[in-house]
């Protein structure tokens, strides 16, 4: 431990309940200036809580928070974090969809005032962006809900990271990454690393363990809404860290299953309009065809063109069904419960006479939540109850527990822990052997491993058909960058 | 301990008590300043007139529920037009009545068809494209009507006056079908696809629900209940005239939004159109029991419509 000076910000016994989850139950954290703070730990451990207690956002139920080494007394709030450098980006992105880049740099900057404001948000904005990520194209006066989910994320980060006097103290980021591609999220961490040198504070919370063992100084782990492991990052390789969050299975000696080279079995129908340049893309009845490429290059387009343009009886139910890896935009009902949430894709099933057999739809969802399992104490919670990890899980289930052969996934397992991961890939694998085709795009390299097939998108097209024995990661970089 | 609890959330979550409470006491005053005289009189015409705006709020509700920007400005202009064709093919005669039911019925399908088609193929918004066909609606019942009142057959007259016991009869009717509105809205596929699409019309895409077809049924759904709505105000008000609609349109409103119905979508709230809408009938016989010029009704009016929305929008975000 490097000293007790230097601390910006500790935390003393925070406890925070939601009804009967107890997200954190007694949790104790310093940061100190001039390190980088990596936080582990599955889906509701209480990551994503602690973070909007530190932001302000959300008040401990008991516990303190001493800002400077100066007790606070009266309530810590998000006005305060805010001058007292604390910036946060969290994993449901927070820029308003409606304004453009510009106004929203200027929405959390209010001393930017007067005649010119524009000029100089956009100088402000600009500048940070070409500084953590070089070449993003982002046009400053583009509005957010036009932005993919990759670009939007960079703003945030780039926004957080912008201020005067030096900028921001501390920055957490709360799985900075999910939907950056592999070059994206090195621009990004070796911005951390700059920041953390030049004597600011980072947390970073990633499922991304390299991400964590490369970025961080200091691993706090977290479980069931407690600390149980601290260390300084070199005490810690892959396998203490994942031994530490007492996962089963470590992401890398993951089962890798052996399969036939040779495409077999019928092919299955796919329409894709729009996409005629470059090569086809071609699924097989039991593949899993991999979606490769840097974030944003026509992956997602493609998936929701081909499911737009998927054969549907008179009823609308199709053959296909779609997992959003954008939930919030693509995915989730807000006002639903978790089981409506689940069975929506799924209703026609249960009809007797016009009418939702209930039983029938309630044994759907508590099947799928015992399959997948979703953290809750009951279902008929709201769906926002869960952390975004669990629902992810509620939207694999939805994808999954429908009728539907095909199955289109959006980058799906952003905000995913390793151990669910696992159980995901498992439950593929076996809906694939049964015969089901899935579409995968994906940002992590490692998830092509379980392709039977990949291509590489580049700009909209597919520059590469890769099949399993000749999938290597030079070569989807090789693809992905210059074209196969 | 934890179903206790549930249950009180449960309570919490019902925005429509506070519409049936405010028509309550609004009664309660009401009968208070009379000293209990005509109180069974005014709880049966409140039942009565209750019915008329319950029928054009259910489609209203559906309407609304489909999400931000959508609304059915179109259901005065369609009743009037139900119900001025439907009276003229009728003619007064008693074997005419069910033929008369389906031709307003079909005159609603009509108008539905027309406004989606306006909506989606012109891709106008629905404000405007149901406020400019309701003009183009009126316009077809002045010249098909000519300013006549026709005057309905005796037996559809008798059967919405008709009271059982003080209790109209149609507004049992009415309560049966709002009944079977609201198991449709909860416990079929039509019913979720609607309030899927209002709360996030993307995800209900790509969770496989075609968007719209839906819409399309419920703009449709709407201007059949505002036919039907035509047809039996009519046969109550003894016969169709040009303007029978016009206060319907902010009551359907009205009523939707008071019932607890969430105006940014993705929920609503069947029960509560009862509510409302006596609540709306009672307040304005209140005030005016209490003898107050057109003036000061109709800002009391107004100021206790914003209160009972204030406190049933209070306790739904609590």
């Amino acid at each position: 431990m490097s000293g007790s000076q230097n601390i910006i910000i500790e935390l003393d016994g925070v406890k925070k309940s939601f009804g009967a989850v107890h997200a954190l139950q007694g949790v104790d954290l310093t940061v100190r200036g001039g390190e980088a703070l990596g936080i582990v730990g599955h889906n509701g451990a209480g990551k994503s809580t602690l973070m909007h207690i530190l932001a302000g956002s959300l008040s401990p139920d008991t516990g303190s928070i001493s800002l400077d080494a100066a007790t606070s007394d009266w309530t810590y709030s998000i006005g305060q974090a805010h001058s007292a450098g604390v910036r946060t980006v969290f994993q449901e992105l927070s820029l308003c969809p409606n304004l453009t880049v510009i106004e929203n740099t200027r929405i959390m900057h209010p001393e930017i005032r007067g005649a010119g404001w524009r000029k100089r948000a956009e100088e402000m904005i600009f500048s940070k962006l070409e500084e953590v990520f070089p070449g993003s194209g982002i046009d400053a006066n583009d509005y957010v809900d036009e932005l993919p989910i990759a670009k939007r994320q960079m703003v945030e980060i780039a926004r957080a990271f912008t201020g005067k006097d030096g900028g921001p103290r501390l920055v957490i980021l709360d799985e900075p990454t999910s939907s950056l591609d592999a070059h994206m999220s090195e621009q990004l961490l070796s911005h951390v690393r700059a920041f953390v040198s030049a004597g600011g504070s980072c947390i970073l919370i990633s499922h991304l363990l390299n991400e964590i063992l490369t970025t961080a100084d200091r691993i706090v782990v977290m479980q069931d809404g407690k600390v149980v492991d601290e260390r300084e990052t070199a005490r810690f390789d892959r396998h203490s860290l994942v031994e530490a969050m007492g996962s089963v299975v470590d992401e890398q000696t993951g089962v890798k299953v052996t399969m036939s080279d040779a495409r077999t079995g019928q092919s299955v129908p796919i329409v894709s309009s729009g996409f005629h340049e470059g090569m086809k893309l071609e699924a097989h009845h039991g593949e899993i065809v991999g979606l490769a490429g840097l974030s944003g290059h026509g992956q997602t387009e493609m998936l929701v063109d081909i499911f737009r343009n998927a054969p549907r009886d008179r009823s609308g139910a199709g053959s296909m069904a779609l997992v959003a890896g954008d939930r919030q935009v693509d995915g989730v009902f807000p006002i639903w419960s978790i089981a409506l949430n689940m069975t929506v894709s799924s209703l026609r099933r249960f009809v007797r006479f016009g009418i939702i057999n209930g039983d029938e739809e309630r044994r759907l969802a508590e099947d799928w939540r015992g399959r997948i399992g979703i953290q809750t104490p009951d279902l008929d919670n709201n769906i926002l109850s869960l952390s975004g990890g669990n629902q992810q899980k509620a939207l694999f289930a939805r994808a999954l527990g429908s009728d539907a052969q095909i199955i289109l996934m959006d980058d799906p397992m952003r905000g995913v822990d390793i151990g669910t991961k696992q159980e995901v890939y498992a439950i593929l694998r076996n809906e694939a052997a049964k015969g089901r085709t899935f579409l995968w795009y994906t940002t992590e390299m490692n998830e092509l491993e379980h392709c039977d097939h990949v291509y590489v998108f580049r700009e909209n097209q597919i520059v590469a058909s890769l099949p399993r024995n000749e999938l290597s990661e030079q070569k989807v970089l090789h693809a992905s960058f210059e074209g196969g | 301990m934890e179903s206790a609890q549930n249950r009180l959330q449960a309570v919490s979550r019902l925005p429509w008590i506070w519409a049936f409470l405010a028509a309550f006491l609004v009664w309660l005053a009401t009968i208070i300043f009379t000293q209990g005289q005509g109180s069974a009189q005014i709880l049966s015409a409140a039942l009565s007139f209750a019915t008329f705006s319950v029928i054009v709020g259910i489609g209203q509700m559906y309407v609304i529920t489909l999400g931000p920007g959508n609304v059915d400005l179109s259901i005065p202009a369609t009743m009037t037009f139900a119900g001025a064709v439907s009276m003229k093919i009728m003619d007064t005669q008693d074997a005419m009545v069910l033929p008369g039911l389906v031709i307003a019925l079909g005159c609603g399908a009509a108008v539905g068809t027309f406004n989606f088609g306006l909506i989606r193929a012109l891709r106008i918004p629905p404000i405007i494209a149901t406020l400019s066909s309701s003009f183009l609606v009126q316009s077809a019942a002045i010249a098909y009507g000519r300013g006549i009142k026709i005057k309905p057959p005796p037996m559809l007259a008798e059967f919405t006056t008709y009271r059982i016991a003080g209790v109209p009869l149609l507004a049992i009717c009415v309560v049966g079908l709002a009944v079977l509105m609201g198991v449709v809205l909860h416990r079929t596929v039509y019913g979720r696809s609607v309030t899927a699409i209002g709360q996030n019309q993307r995800a209900a895409e790509l969770a496989g629900i075609s968007v719209g077809f839906i819409r399309f049924a419920t703009y449709l759904l709407s201007a059949v209940l505002a036919g039907l709505c035509g047809y039996l105000l009519s046969g109550f008000s003894g016969g169709a005239s040009l303007n029978m609609g016009a206060e319907y349109l902010l009551a359907s409103i009205a009523v939707v939004v008071i019932g607890g119905t969430s105006v940014a979508g993705g929920f609503s709230n069947l029960p509560g159109l009862w509510g409302a809408a006596l609540f709306m009938f009672l307040l304005v016989t209140m005030l005016n029991t209490f003898g107050l010029s057109a003036g000061f009704r109709l800002i009391l009016t107004g100021v206790i419509i914003v209160g009972v929305i204030t406190l049933a929008g209070g306790r739904k975000q609590s």
